[in-house]
């Protein structure tokens, strides 16, 4: 029985034997994308998850050449590196860049706008698990209203984070970047044909993937791809692409799955009040109604 | 083809590179420890249709002769697989120690 | 060999053209710019074949060129100041992962208060960074050490960045005539760039890696033996460029009169000049001074130091720095290599030139009579001993 997605990737694995927590949602992410990219990936990596649990010597779990910049600084080694390469006449490569939700929306936000502005030619994936879990699951720009972190406790007076996550991917394309998307690791197909289409374009590319984090999110290790494809399904996250200066959604819920019941089953989000889910809510519906009216299906 | 587990893990002063540059996927230590469930699969139900191979966190899975391989020295025991499984082809067994 | 009339950054940049570069990243700083302006043009017409990356911080332009390097190209950035301080972590990156990279820094005081003018508290900051650290004095000098840098640098024992300071607008400003090296020459002096710490399709490597409490410290201990290696490998680099181009150089110092001296000055950068004339002068009224310049301040010159200074009466440090609640950290390290020495004479600590005040004549004959006379441990040109307030 074939597998014509699987069968459209390597079958060699690029990222294996690291440390990451059991069911870790980033590490898929970093996997299925290297096997889309092949041997030829030059993977740049910020200090973070992925980068703490794959890059200790003497055990190192790249196959491919792979390299951790700073935590500011994977946009800019990104082209450091692309820009080297090029100069020493590689031509057959593909520099991509793995950063979390911190690494991208926070501290590296700067060094990725410069790397859109210069148009170089990257892919920088961002695997959001909503927030700093490497250093102990910390509110980062990325973490969505209402959830606990160990910076945003939830308590009597406030409920956990009191600001919405950003929209990384409709920042990237205020660039008037060649292509960005979003994705899902709960959908892992539509990743793996989107980080193909990124890695044909030249340019500079990006895409956001949601890559749930059980131990973060207060789930089961096994809950991981369900949970990503649940926050599509109820609306609180989309499936969109950027190019050539339009917005297209690719999956379009008939019928949004219960935001209540995707909130309740996360220990981040278990005290949230109905008048907090309501107010998530209604901020899914407002964006549906920007998406519905300026994006193309 | 993926990173494999060596027999080098220890590094004198001479052997420790001289810069923070070394070979790509070196191995030394594995993550089975880690499990307190293992998957198995049931080759009798198992189709190869490789969804557990696609969603599998830590590329443990392969597909030999039509049908699904763990890796046991890095399966974490996640349960993404039996739970991604519409077949019911994979269950979680308890770890035997 | 052509001559020409340039400022300090000019001559800087015509080194670096000849050194060929692949990747440059540079983000504009006063009083930096006009080196990253020249290179600019350069890549424009041509006459440099270099990826221009126009990034849009310090801290991008170090990361960029860390990239870069560890693709294996050779790689370049100026900057100065506040842009030196904001690329920091870069900094110990780029030394840690031992990437030879080339970076020039245009001495510039630090805010607050907010001042463009030189003093070298930036790059004097960064002295544990892990960089070789140079000094000019002159646009000539700024030239030969951009070529000179990457030979340095780029040695497989030394593997280590190089940073090239030039006292900011009294250095990177001032126009001199300088002597242009001749293209194949300089091709024949410094080869292209060739290492295995590098990305590599045949063999990948992972870089930049995590290393626990086992070996950590082995890797410290490799990185300190690189920045001592370039101790020989500067030595004979000159070596190599004095037969080639013609203008020998002196190692990590350059002594003036120091032979027979009673009383030095230890000095670094483009002050130095001022120090010999007056030691000239002082000399004709019978006092027997002498200037030694610091061109190192990594590797730190500690047996040249001691050399120099064991037969003096009494010595000074001239910094344009100082750290806070101590003394200038010159004065430090200088006082470090003579106590390992066991060389007991009194010294004292001269703090100028801070957000780029004159330092005069007047100033640097006060300070021979100081050093004559005995003073403070340590004292402020202008304002007096450190414990004495005004």
């Amino acid at each position: 029985m074939a597998n014509k997605v699987a069968d459209s990737i390597s079958r060699e694995e690029f990222f294996y034997g690291h440390k990451a927590c059991a069911g870790c949602g980033g590490s898929l992410a970093v996997r299925a994308a290297l096997k889309v990219l092949g041997p030829n990936a030059v993977s740049v990596l910020p200090a973070g998850c992925m980068s703490a649990v794959g890059f200790n010597f003497p055990q190192l779990c790249f196959s491919n050449n792979s390299i951790i910049s700073t935590f500011a600084g994977t946009a800019s080694m990104l082209t450091g590196v692309e820009a080297g390469l090029r100069a020493r006449g590689y031509k057959d490569f593909t520099a991509v860049g793995f950063a979390g939700d911190g690494g991208t929306a926070d501290i590296g936000i700067q060094a990725l706008s410069g790397a859109i502005d210069r148009n170089d030619n990257i892919i920088y994936i961002c695997y959001d698990n909503e927030a700093y879990m490497n250093t102990g699951i910390q509110k980062s720009g990325l973490t969505p209203f209402g959830a606990k972190t160990t910076t945003t406790p939830a308590g009597a007076n406030i409920h956990g984070n009191i600001r919405p996550k950003k929209n990384m991917f409709e920042i990237a394309a205020a660039h008037d970047i060649p292509y960005a998307a979003t994705a899902s690791v709960g959908y892992i197909y539509d990743f793996i044909q989107k980080v193909r289409k990124a890695s044909q374009i030249q340019g500079t590319k990006y895409i956001h993937v949601i890559a749930p984090c059980p131990t973060g999110w207060g789930v089961a290790p096994d809950e991981t791809v369900d949970i990503a494809k649940e926050v599509v399904d109820c609306g609180l996250w989309y499936l969109a692409e950027y190019e050539n200066g339009e917005f297209r959604l690719n999956h379009k819920p008939k019928e949004f799955t219960s935001v209540e019941d995707y909130l309740k089953k996360q220990g981040r989000f278990k005290h949230l009040t109905d008048e907090d889910i309501s107010i998530i809510t209604a901020s899914r519906d407002k964006k549906w109604e920007f998406i519905n009216k300026n994006f193309e299906l | 083809m993926r990173p494999y587990i060596r027999e080098k893990k220890d590094f004198t002063f001479d052997e420790v590179p001289e810069n923070t540059s070394f070979e790509a996927g070196y191995l030394t230590t594995v993550n089975s420890g880690w499990r307190s469930i293992r998957p198995v699969i049931n080759s009798e139900k198992c189709k190869g249709c490789e969804q557990c191979y696609l969603y599998c966190p830590d590329g443990v899975i392969s597909i030999e002769d039509g049908k699904a391989v763990i890796d046991y020295d890095f399966c974490k025991g996640c349960g993404i697989c039996a739970k991604i499984c519409k077949i019911g082809a994979i269950e979680m067994e308890a770890e035997r120690k | 060999m052509s001559k020409k009339f340039l400022s300090g950054n000019e001559a800087f940049a015509e080194g670096i053209r000849l050194a060929r570069p692949q990747v440059i990243s540079a983000y504009p700083i006063t009083p930096q710019t006009i080196v990253v302006e020249r290179l600019s043009e350069m890549v424009e017409d041509g006459s440099l074949n270099a990826e221009y990356v126009h990034v849009e911080s310090e801290h991008s332009a170090l990361s960029c060129a860390i990239g870069a390097s560890a693709a294996g190209a050779r790689a370049f950035t100026a900057t100065s100041s506040q842009g030196l301080l904001y690329m920091a972590e870069c900094l110990y990156y780029a030394a840690g992962g031992r990437f030879p990279i080339v970076m020039m820094n245009a001495d510039r005081s630090t805010a607050l208060p907010w001042n463009i003018y030189g003093d070298q508290r930036d790059s004097l900051s960064q002295l544990d960074s892990g960089w070789i650290q140079a000094y000019a004095e002159n646009a000539q000098e700024a030239l030969d050490l951009a070529l000179m840098s990457y030979k340095i640098a780029e040695n497989k024992a030394v593997s280590t960045p190089y940073m090239a300071n030039l006292d900011g607008f009294i250095l990177t400003h001032t126009y001199e005539t300088v002597e242009i090296p001749d293209r194949e020459q300089a091709d024949r002096f410094l080869p292209p760039y060739e290492t295995d710490n590098r990305i590599d399709f045949d063999n990948p490597k992972n870089m930049a890696f995590s290393a626990g409490p086992d070996t950590n410290y082995i890797f410290k201990y490799k990185e300190h033996e690189g920045v001592l290696a370039a101790r020989d490998v500067i030595n004979e680099t000159e070596k190599e460029f004095a037969e080639i181009f013609g203008r020998e150089y002196t190692g990590l110092t350059e002594n003036y009169l120091t032979d027979d001296a009673d009383y030095v000055i230890v000095t670094l950068g483009s002050i130095a000049g001022l120090c010999r004339e007056t030691a000239d002068k002082l000399r004709e009224q019978g006092v027997k001074a002498g200037v030694v310049r610091i061109r190192y301040m990594r590797p730190f010159p500690n047996e040249e130091l001691a050399e120099a200074l064991k037969n003096v009466k009494a010595y000074g440090v001239l910094e344009k720095d100082i750290s806070f609640g101590n003394e200038g950290t010159v004065f430090t390290n200088v006082n470090s290599a003579l106590k390992k020495a066991g060389v007991n004479v009194p010294g004292y600590d001269f703090v100028g030139g801070l957000g780029g005040r004159n330092i005069s004549p007047a100033d640097i004959e006060k300070i021979y009579s100081d050093i004559e006379k005995g003073t403070d441990s340590v004292n402020f040109i202008g304002i007096g001993g450190g414990n004495n307030g005004k």
